[in-house]
């Protein structure tokens, strides 16, 4: 099966600068894919985008989407993606349903076609009672939702979303998540950005995480958090039973298969230190505990986020 | 392996498709502002012909002969300035802050029709302009100078004064930064305008030497003055020839300008 996104050994130096923007970067997404490009600002994520979109020109390596080379055959490539920006660049001297059909009449989209999918997308996206307004009208959700519904006009086989919920609002940020899922139910495959990591974590398929124009890491977003679990922890609270020492039960913890180390936070709770995901321990420490006739109160685990994934591989200095 | 792939060829008819839906959007948005459009690019030649066309000569300041060789400069100036502007400050615009061009450049054709489709539209709107100056000249005039045979030679004129700055619209909009944009349009479009044979025959500058050589190296002038040739014949002007021939190839090369400044903008 084509991938829907190919790129090897993918070298971008812009003219005058003494590093490659993108410095051999590899990666594939494959069809019907949610795949997120995460990475600190510089990292390369954009210059790869545009890459991808045929906007910007590689210096080496080789750039396929939907099977099409970029650089030898750009307006094939065009016809496969549809780019949703972060900046929006909509046609202001059009309405909003004049954006989707002429940006179909670009991809040459017959006009009966054209029709049927307009009407669907608007609708869709929330915006068919709106559909006739002014541009100017439209906030900054509204507007992000009529591009991901204009750049499905011409149904296109790959989406790249460049940071597709910056600037939401929580509501409008779940719309999108839900209308990114239903494309992809559909066998769009999409390539988003973002700083989000929240977002990366909820939506992406697989992750790929770009320092200095590299790819320093690439996995879905449990097998990238799993690479860290031993930086996980378990907070237990409990009363003792009467007459049991603190010092016993931390010592009978450090028994439990998977806890690193136990240590005393105060009276009534410890911290394990774990070797493994916390909800697989969760189990055997409370067995423990019960058997020594102590109450569990609460229960608090540190599970490793992508966001300390991700600080964890870029380092933590500002950029 | 066998002859062009079926790809190829649906990616010419791909090009040509998304060429002509791009024309039409800017023709649609035209039509949608029509009125707009109209009195923007008719309200400055309007009242220069009223001037110097009909005030001055009620005046006795200027005889009817000049008010009819003035009438084709001022056609020529209003295709070419209708033009240029078509394509100037909305390309800036454009390229720099709305980015509305982008899902132009992502349509699904080489990028560098954009740009020729930029100067298609934008002689288009010229033509439309400078027709408009026929029954406006007559109105302020009261007459209109006219040479059937001539027509042919008049509508060339016409669609290369129109060329001419459409080209140089889309050269000064893709190399001039867009913060000194304003200021670099003031300081290139006036000379421009008053250097081009507009408002004088170019054989009337022998006393001006200078004057006359610096006339001669602004394309405008052989638009002025082809567009002369076309209308008031009897007026000396250069020959029709030699004025197509300069304006194509300052056509051209401002166009080998313009839309390699446009690739150099839009693809990176």
């Amino acid at each position: 099966m084509t991938a829907a996104v190919q790129v090897e050994e993918l070298v971008k130096r812009y003219p005058k600068q003494d590093r490659n923007a993108v410095d051999g970067l590899s990666f594939t997404v494959k069809p019907g894919e949610i795949f997120g490009l995460l990475g600190p600002n510089g990292a390369g994520k954009s210059t790869t985008i545009g890459v991808l979109t045929t906007r910007i020109r590689l210096t080496a390596g080789d750039v396929r989407v939907a099977g099409v080379d970029v650089m030898r055959d750009p307006v094939a490539a065009r016809r496969r993606i549809a780019v949703v920006p972060q900046q929006a660049n909509l046609d202001r001297e059009l309405t909003p349903r004049q954006n989707l059909t002429f940006h179909a009449a670009y991809h040459g989209v017959p006009r009966i076609r054209r029709d049927e999918l307009v009407g669907g997308l608007l609708t869709q996206f929330g915006l068919a009672a709106q559909a006739d307004a002014k541009l100017d009208w439209y906030s900054g959700g509204m507007a992000q939702r009529l591009m991901i519904a204009r750049a499905m006009m011409h149904e296109p086989a790959v989406l790249f979303l460049d940071e597709p919920t910056t600037g939401l609002d929580p509501q409008a940020r779940l719309f999108l998540w839900e209308r990114v899922r239903e494309l992809r139910a559909r066998g769009v495959t999409i390539v988003l950005t973002t700083h989000d990591l929240e977002e990366a974590s909820v939506m992406a398929d697989r992750v790929g995480i770009v320092d200095h124009g590299r790819m320093v890491a690439m996995d879905t977003p449990a097998g990238l958090t799993r690479g860290l679990a031993g930086r996980s922890v378990l907070d237990v609270t409990m009363t003792l039973a009467d007459g049991d020492e603190m010092t016993g039960v931390v010592v009978a913890l450090q028994t439990v298969v998977g806890v690193d180390r136990a240590e005393p936070l105060d009276s009534t709770s410890v911290r394990l230190a774990l070797t493994n995901e916390p909800e697989t321990l969760i189990g055997p420490v409370v067995t423990l505990l019960a058997g020594r006739s102590a109450t569990v109160t609460a229960l608090r685990s540190g599970a490793p986020t992508l966001e300390d994934v991700f600080l964890h591989l870029t380092g933590d200095e500002l950029r | 392996m066998s002859g062009p792939s079926v790809e190829v060829v649906a990616g010419g008819v791909a090009a040509r498709r998304a060429f002509l839906a791009i024309l039409w959007r800017d023709i649609f948005v035209t039509g949608k502002e029509l009125g707009y459009f109209l009195s923007q690019v008719t309200i400055q030649p309007l009242f220069m012909l009223l001037v110097f066309g009909k005030v001055l000569n009620a005046g006795g300041y200027v005889s009817d002969e000049y008010s009819r060789l003035f009438l084709p400069g001022v056609i020529a100036l209003t295709a070419f300035v209708t033009a240029l502007q078509t394509v100037a400050l909305p390309l800036v615009m454009e390229l720099s802050y709305t980015k509305e061009i982008e899902d132009r450049l992502l349509a699904p054709l080489p990028t560098y029709l954009v740009a020729v489709e930029k100067m298609v539209i934008a002689v288009l709107r010229s033509l439309v302009a400078a027709g408009l100056m026929f029954p406006v000249g007559a109105l302020v005039l009261g007459s209109l100078p006219w040479h059937v045979e001539r027509l042919p030679l008049l509508l060339v004129s016409l669609v290369l004064a129109g060329w001419i700055g459409a080209a140089l619209g889309l050269a000064l909009a893709t190399t001039v930064p867009p913060a000194k944009v304003n200021m670099v349009f003031a300081m290139i479009l006036t000379p421009i305008m008053f250097t081009g044979a507009t408002q004088y025959p170019w054989q009337s500058l022998d006393s001006i030497a200078w004057f006359k050589v610096l006339t001669a190296i602004n394309p405008l002038t052989y638009a002025s003055e082809a567009v002369r040739g076309a209308m008031v014949p009897h007026v000396p002007h250069i020959p029709p020839w030699l004025c197509l021939l300069v304006l194509v190839g300052a056509g051209t090369a401002l166009s080998a300008v313009g839309v390699r400044g446009f690739l150099r903008r839009t693809i990176h």
